[in-house]
């Protein structure tokens, strides 16, 4: 039986969630290519310069919020129900949230594509980062606080599925996709407060008029809270496939339970009190508390870190049992040619060097060199563009069977997607992260200039921009390819015949019966990291609101 | 709970790794002596900047080899930097204040460790030494408006003996 037959309202919203979430990667990564293209100065047919702020504002918002979000509620409602097997208790309520999620995330994408249609009267051009006083139509605010309300209300659903299960179950351990789902969820919560309070309280009666002005270090700062642990948000059901269905997609089980709890616990403490590291050279903030987020950041690797031998363990173990041998002889046993592995497997490959380029970013002296120049999206296209992308597209050519009860169509091509996406990627990275040593500048349209020379540090400029071009291609390429698979599955496929997979996850080698009960205190984790977040914030915060809530003050700048 | 061996190796390396690198961060700190931009420029109103002094911006001399750069960025331009080049002489130590009239702005040195945010309402104070004769160019990096991308400066460092014999 495969999971749209024993959840079928569970399976609409997950194939829901999953088909929003994948329509906004489409669009989103259209824009990407074109705007590889146009500052590359390869092609710069499809928008103007001054447009491209436009698009760039589509890219983040659409893949950044919406892809990755939309994404997360299909593979969390998917985990949770099954992992407890048992339904989300009302559908009416279910379909609230996705209803939420789905009209904020339109108002929002229609209000930036109000850039680039003349014949919408709103526009939004401010990026995903919105840092006032640039001021976008407060449709676009609105959009944004229905959308992360839905994402409290999923949060919300899960967890009553849980509170009922453990009514029906006293004593047991949490299942680990639900553990994981919930501490997720936790981690969510405290670290989007930071953002509604910034749209809800500040930026939004500041576009509608009822307040005359802002404060944009406060602002930005709010932000920051939350624009860290959203990246967490995005790599959350990364971990979650890695930990406990990548082990399944090699031929083997998860080596250990108890860590990944560990694991999950550890990003609930240090996700948060870290965001001054997207700060380092902002003025008004004491360096103390850099001081503080930098040595925070630092210990945020440790899980990675732990991640990194537990997925490579568990996946090694998959190919012993396949009858691999040696060293590193093994890695030829392993599934390379089923899509749903090797796009999970070459994801977390790059996660690794995006993980390196990383500890760059958060040395808060050497960030000096980087901060804002090109190496910092190249660092993320690795993380939430490959570890998470690369990740959700590879299990959608598993799950995408399993929730339409459909055969994957088009396996070949499926099959030659992820190496596409690899190379692509491969290619504008590498180059992204050299121009950012050059000093190239991210987030512009033409970053040539008359008066700056960039001199590169390895290779040349020319050469890098056609990397760029040509790995945003790529990435196009393998984006479509990945589209027409999951539309010829959804929408061509028939019923008949019996699935290839199934959703039976075996279990781990060392069990939650070896993992310490305290892991499973959702209570104890959430106190401390409060606590952590107000030693991180708790000063500078409150010297920021001493001068008065407004002030430094600046009135909306439409842009 | 169970650690294989292997894991428990694998994380006090991984340990070692971040002591490692929190270490490096902290010898830079002590060491050369690179210090983060902080909150010691204060703050000003960004919509009377004429009455502070950025109300003049530019470059003053305030010591026998010391500088200091008042700079205003704004849509689309940094003054001074944009119609003119920042003039300042080698062998020199120049203090940057750096703020910004209108949204947030970023100021970056090419090819140096110059690099901060320019936030209206909040003063960037940052202090850099320049050794040799060189002409560097400025990038604003962070989008502020349509024609974001316009918006560069030039600094120039000349030779010591040809700064003095401009006077300035």
């Amino acid at each position: 039986m495969a999971y749209v037959d024993d959840f079928p309202t569970d399976a609409r919203i997950v194939r829901w969630n999953l088909l929003v979430a994948f329509t906004a990667l489409g669009i989103g990564g259209l824009f990407g290519m074109i705007q590889a293209l146009h500052r590359t100065d390869v092609f710069r047919g499809f928008v103007s310069s001054a447009d491209y702020y436009s698009v760039l504002t589509g890219h983040g918002v659409l893949l950044a919020l919406f892809f990755t979000i939309f994404a997360l509620c299909g593979l969390f409602t998917w985990g949770v129900t099954k992992s407890l097997d048992r339904p989300l208790p009302s559908a009416r309520f279910t379909m609230a949230w996705f209803g939420f999620m789905f009209v904020g995330a339109l108002t929002a994408t229609v209000t930036i594509l109000g850039g680039l249609v003349p014949s919408i009267p709103f526009n939004a051009d401010v990026l995903y980062t919105f840092y006032a006083p640039m001021q976008a139509h407060p449709a676009f605010y609105t959009g944004l606080v229905l959308f992360i309300v839905g994402t409290w209300m999923a949060g919300f659903d899960w967890f009553r599925t849980y509170w009922r299960w453990r009514g029906d179950n006293p004593g047991e351990r949490i299942p680990l996709q639900t553990f994981m789902v919930l501490v997720t969820m936790l981690m969510w919560y405290i670290s989007s407060a930071g953002v509604a309070v910034e749209v809800l309280f500040f930026l939004l009666p500041w576009s509608l008029g009822i307040i005359e002005s802002v404060d944009p270090l406060l602002t930005r700062t709010l932000f920051w809270y939350f624009g860290h642990p959203v990246v967490y948000f995005w790599l959350m059901p990364a971990y979650f496939i890695w930990y406990t269905v990548l082990p399944k997609l090699a031929g083997g089980r998860l080596f250990s339970d108890p860590l990944a709890r560990v694991v999950f616990v550890l990003f609930l403490l240090l996700s948060t009190p870290v965001g001054f590291h997207h700060q380092y050279t902002d003025p008004g903030i004491p360096e103390g508390f850099k001081f503080i987020a930098m040595t925070n950041t630092m210990f945020l690797l440790l899980p990675s870190f732990l991640t990194a031998f537990t997925v490579v363990a568990s996946i090694e173990h998959g190919a012993r049992q396949r009858g691999g041998s040696g060293r590193l002889g093994w890695l030829r046993k392993l599934p390379w040619d089923e899509p749903a592995f090797a796009g999970c497997a070459l994801a977390g490959l790059m996660f690794a060097a995006g993980g390196f380029s990383g500890i760059i970013n958060a040395g808060m002296n050497i960030n000096y060199l980087i901060h804002n120049t090109l190496w910092v999206p190249g660092h993320f296209h690795l993380t939430v563009g490959t570890a998470s992308a690369l990740t959700f597209m590879a299990i959608g050519y598993w799950l995408f069977p399993q929730i339409t009860g459909k055969r994957l169509r088009l396996r070949s091509v499926a099959t030659v997607q992820p190496y596409i996406w690899f190379v692509g990627m491969t290619l504008m990275s590498n180059a992204m992260h050299r121009a950012g040593l050059a000093g190239i500048p991210r987030r512009t349209a033409e970053p040539q200039y008359d008066a700056v020379t960039f001199q590169g540090v390895v290779g040349g400029v020319s050469e890098m921009r056609l990397q760029i071009a040509i790995g945003g291609i790529l990435l196009f390429l393998g984006l479509m390819l990945f589209l027409l698979v999951i539309f010829a599955t959804w929408l061509g496929g028939s019923r008949t015949a019996p699935l290839r997979v199934n959703g039976t996850l075996p279990t781990p080698l060392s069990g939650p019966e070896h993992s310490p009960k305290i892991l499973d205190n959702l209570k104890l984790w959430t106190a401390i990291a409060l606590v952590l977040i107000v030693l991180a914030y708790g000063l500078p915060l409150s010297a920021m609101l001493a001068d008065g809530l407004f002030a430094p003050g600046s009135p909306p700048i439409p842009v | 709970m169970e650690i294989h061996r292997y894991e428990k190796l694998w994380t006090a390396a991984a340990l070692l790794l971040i002591v490692g690198l929190i270490a490096t961060v902290t010898y830079g700190a002590l060491g050369p002596g690179v210090t983060m931009v902080d909150d010691s420029g204060g703050t000003v109103d960004a919509g009377s900047l004429g009455e502070t002094e950025f109300g003049d911006p530019g470059v003053t001399q305030t010591g026998e080899n010391q500088y200091e750069v008042h700079v205003v960025a704004r849509q689309f331009l940094f003054q001074p930097g944009t119609s003119s080049p920042i003039r300042v002489p080698a062998n020199s130590e120049v203090t940057f204040y750096i703020t910004s009239a209108d949204v947030v702005h970023g100021f970056e040195v090419a090819g140096t460790n110059v690099n901060v945010m320019a936030v209206p309402g909040q003063v960037s104070e940052v202090t850099v030494r320049f050794d040799e004769p060189a002409q560097y160019g400025i990038v604003c990096h962070e989008y502020c408006g349509a024609a974001h991308h316009t918006m560069a400066g030039q600094l120039v460092v000349v030779p010591e003996d040809e700064y003095s014999a401009e006077g300035s």
